[in-house]
């Protein structure tokens, strides 16, 4: 579906490129896999530089990684495969990915879309003749408060407008760089900084303790930390009642304690920083704004576990901000807050790198993340062993997410029962929310847990009557409506990673919402399970047929039942790919009732005017058909 | 290491050997639990799913869980029966299986399973995708019609190096099998040979054999998959 098609490259400039630069591709791929040792375990990032160097991976590139790193070629291919960001035929030299997910529909992206194929001259999943432009659809690219957005070579553009996007086609076709592409402004806060100027928004609406100011970075691991043991640490974090904020809601400390008693040369901190669930954008926001807190939870985290590496674990859709947090990373460094005996301590060594995906929304599954980290598909591992017992290259492993791991600086620093005064009793202090669709005010909000939907509704200026329903914790949550706002989100009720969507009266919610999520999850499905490879596709046929006035109540039935064979699946994905579906039927069934087919011994899928269309074509003669 | 311990399968109390898998322990104790993608004394990979038991209330593979003291196992309750039934009609519906015409027909172990849990037609649409068959190689042919994407020919077959000559390429519902041209084109027979014979399905096959024992003598001709392991096998599905 992904494929790429270059209709003719005659003259392109790849063409030059490749018979006479061959000699130069084979040094540059040399250089790449030298600069990385010949580490099979660093073959994300050898393919990564590639594809930044050369434009794609072509074929000689994968023998020479081959040959070079003693793995076969089918090793190769197969990291590669399963990658969107990845390609084995020749790309645009300009590449624009233009998000896919819902909202960005929501928000206008048709008429981006149908403007940008007419300006560059070629169709999604192609292209341009000249070969200067490419044109791919992406899986939500964490900008749901700033949509229709779009990577370009890299850079983040939001808010893209047509008129916008007829400067960008004219620039490029100009000759301009990427970087002197026109841009109108750029956004708030540190976006506006030197290392980062990108166009980005923080939309940050309402603080707590994650996000708020009064925090002096390095204050835990100067003041903290050498009057603390490890076990103490510990024991202070899991008295917050703190959870992790990924979704899963697993209790911090506990992960930390079995990490920390697990046998093992050595072990390592991961930061699950591939915020891939639609509507999720409060990752890049703590990333932009308080990346310090961020690391000195990772060394908080590696003090307490007895950790000597750590790895942030980034999606590659955030590649923008790469250069901007290895200035925080060296800040950090040169300020003894990473490094060796870190804030004196003698004997505390750790340090941290970067780790950057390539578009995979199911390596947001720490296990599945970490098999990314090693170069490897981003396959969701079995369970035993957990990765606090054998992860990172079969070390013991702590993944947290990136708002944990902010939470626990100001765990350190106010208390394990400060903490626990923010919340319910069950789902201690704060979450920040990601919040999009049909309201005023999308953006960031941190807020206590135990806030019910309806005082959302209210905080992000959405006009109750006109909201038909709030999607909770992305695709893979639910989709309430109105009759449920007063739930509440917290671990017992409405549990979510932080991703809102509101819906509007105006939206399809069956066309706008339920397909695309199910598009989605047929896209990200690694394939390894059967349940989910194939039910994946077949709930998303499904929904379209019902979509198109041509379900039966059978069709509905179905997919519930379909339900329950979902549980097999090895992880989250898969387990919760068909929740757009079943959601949505349990709590809008009159949208499916309204669409369906009085139940009949035919097959309703069978379209007649759709199958005779071509010969009706041809013949420009068309049978008399008569709908049922 | 040896230590035995005691658990629970099917309401019935079997002891197995600490570190075991349930799949292995419940074999010695005559439980036959259906499997696919596992090969004894090769690490597990839990890819088809097909084994999935009730462990202490929860869905886990039983071929990569191993057995601890105390736990409770569920086989063969009518829902995880009839899960593992859905997972063989899905297998069906995703590839293109013509049995009459498969040479494997009568070894084939997506075959026998179906048989067993008496699958008539699936529950779900057929998919009728476009596989090809791909037959480069001079000592193997590959129909991805058949395959099921069980990874056994990826894990079982190396060549000396450790290289591995089959993959998975692309992911979700367009994943399918790679051989490596290289590597495949130096096969030897034996490795050829152990290739086909790993593959549950006809979808890896000798070139230049075939029918060598004929229809009606076959492996799963006259007893069903798993009566080996069973002392009543046809007490239940």
């Amino acid at each position: 579906m992904k494929e790429i098609t270059v209709k003719s490259i005659t003259s392109s400039f790849y063409l030059t490129s490749l018979t006479k630069n061959n000699l130069f591709m084979g040094t540059t791929v040399q250089h790449i896999i030298e600069k990385f040792h010949k580490d099979p375990t660093r073959l994300m990032d050898i393919l990564i530089d590639v594809q930044a160097e050369v434009g794609y991976i072509p074929d000689e590139a994968v023998i020479q990684i081959s040959q070079e790193l003693d793995i076969s070629r089918v090793d190769v291919e197969q990291t590669i495969s399963f990658y969107h960001f990845f390609s084995q035929k020749p790309t645009g030299k300009f590449n624009i990915y233009l998000n896919n997910s819902a909202v960005a529909n929501m928000m206008g992206r048709a008429e981006i879309a149908a403007t940008l194929e007419k300006e560059a001259g070629c169709k999604f999943g192609e292209v341009s003749q000249d070969g200067l432009i490419g044109l791919f659809d992406t899986s939500c690219i964490g900008m749901n408060d700033q949509e229709p957005a779009a990577i370009i070579n890299g850079i983040i553009f939001t808010k893209l407008t047509p008129f916008r996007i007829k400067e960008l086609v004219k620039d490029i076709k100009s000759g301009k760089s990427t970087n002197d592409l026109f841009v109108e402004s750029y956004g708030d806060g540190m976006n506006n900084s030197e290392l980062l100027q990108a166009m980005v928004y923080n939309n940050i609406r309402k603080k707590g303790p994650v996000l708020s100011d009064d925090y002096t970075p390095g204050i835990v691991i100067w003041k903290h930390l050498p009057t603390l043991s490890p076990e103490k640490v510990i024991e202070e974090i899991k008295s917050s009642n703190i959870r992790g904020r990924g979704g899963a809601g697993f209790p911090t400390g506990l992960k930390w304690e079995f990490c920390r008693k697990a046998p093992g040369e050595k072990k390592f901190i991961f930061c699950n920083a591939d915020e891939g669930e639609p509507g999720t954008f409060k990752d890049r926001v703590i990333l932009t704004e308080r990346p310090k807190l961020l690391f000195e939870g990772m060394v908080i985290a590696a003090y307490a576990v007895g950790a000597s590496e750590g790895i942030l674990y980034l999606r590659y859709e955030y590649k923008y901000l790469e250069k901007y947090l290895e200035g925080i990373l060296q800040g950090a460094r040169d300020r003894n807050l990473l490094g060796k005996d870190i804030g004196g301590i003698k004997g505390f060594n750790f340090d941290i790198r970067i780790q950057f995906g390539a578009g995979a929304y199911v390596c947001g599954e720490e296990s599945a993340l970490i098999e990314s980290a090693e170069g490897k598909r981003g396959e969701p591992r079995d369970r035993p062993p957990f990765p606090v017992e054998k992860g990172y290259l079969g070390y013991p492993t702590v993944v947290n997410n990136v708002e944990t791991l902010c939470s626990v600086v100001k765990v350190m620093l106010y208390g394990g029962s400060w903490y626990r005064s923010f919340g319910t009793s069950d789902s201690t202090g704060t979450k920040v929310l990601s919040i999009s669709g049909d309201c005023k005010y999308p953006g960031v909000y941190e807020v206590e847990w135990g806030f019910s939907v309806r005082s959302i509704l209210e905080m992000v200026g959405a006009v109750h009557d006109e909201v038909q329903a709030v999607q909770v914790g992305g695709p893979s949550g639910a989709v309430i409506a109105p009759n449920e706002f007063d739930r509440t989100l917290c671990y017992t009720d409405l549990s979510t990673g932080g991703s809102l969507i509101i819906i509007g009266k105006q939206r399809d919610l069956l066309k706008d919402i339920v397909l695309n999520f199910s598009d989605f999850f047929m896209e990200e499905s690694c394939g390894s399970c059967v349940p989910c490879r194939t039910l994946t596709v077949l709930y998303r046929d499904t929904v379209k047929k019902i979509v198109d006035g041509r379900g039966t109540r059978k069709d509905v039935d179905d997919m519930i039942s379909w339900g329950k064979i979902m549980k097999a699946n090895r992880c989250g994905l898969g387990q919760t790919a068909a929740n757009p579906v079943l959601s949505s039927i349990k709590n809008f069934r009159e949208l499916y009732e309204e669409m369906l087919l009085p139940d009949s011994n035919f097959e309703s899928s069978f379209n007649l005017a759709e199958a005779v269309k071509e010969s009706c074509e041809v013949t420009h003669r068309s049978p008399i058909i008569k709908e049922a | 290491m040896n230590k035995l311990i005691k658990l629970n399968i099917d309401g019935k109390e079997c002891m197995a050997t600490k570190g075991q898998y349930i799949v292995e322990a419940a074999r010695e104790n005559d439980i036959y639990i259906p499997t696919l993608c596992n090969i004894p004394n090769l690490k597990p990979r839990g890819a088809c799913r097909i084994c999935t038991v009730n462990v202490n209330g929860k869905l886990m593979t039983s071929c990569t869980t191993p057995v601890s003291e105390g736990m409770v196992v569920e086989t063969s309750l009518p829902e995880i029966v009839d899960l593992r039934k859905s997972i063989v009609e899905l297998l069906f519906v995703e590839g293109n299986h013509f049995c009459p015409s498969c040479e494997r027909s009568g070894n084939c172990e997506l075959q026998a399973l179906a048989y067993r849990f008496r699958m008539m037609v699936p529950r779900f649409p057929y998919r009728f995708q476009q596989r090809n068959i791909e037959a480069s190689n001079s000592k193997l042919i590959k129909d991805h019609n058949r395959c099921i994407l069980c990874k056994r020919c990826i894990r079982a077959i190396k060549d000396e190096e450790g290289r591995g000559i089959f993959a998975f390429k692309r992911r979700g519902h367009q994943v399918e099998i790679s051989i490596d041209p290289e590597l495949a084109k130096n096969l030897t027979d034996e490795l050829a040979d152990k290739a086909a014979e790993i593959c549950p399905v006809g979808a890896l096959l000798r070139k230049e054999k075939g029918y060598e024992t004929p229809i009606g003598e076959r492996k799963y001709d006259k007893t069903p998959i798993g009566s080996e392991i069973e002392k009543f096998a046809h007490s239940k599905p």
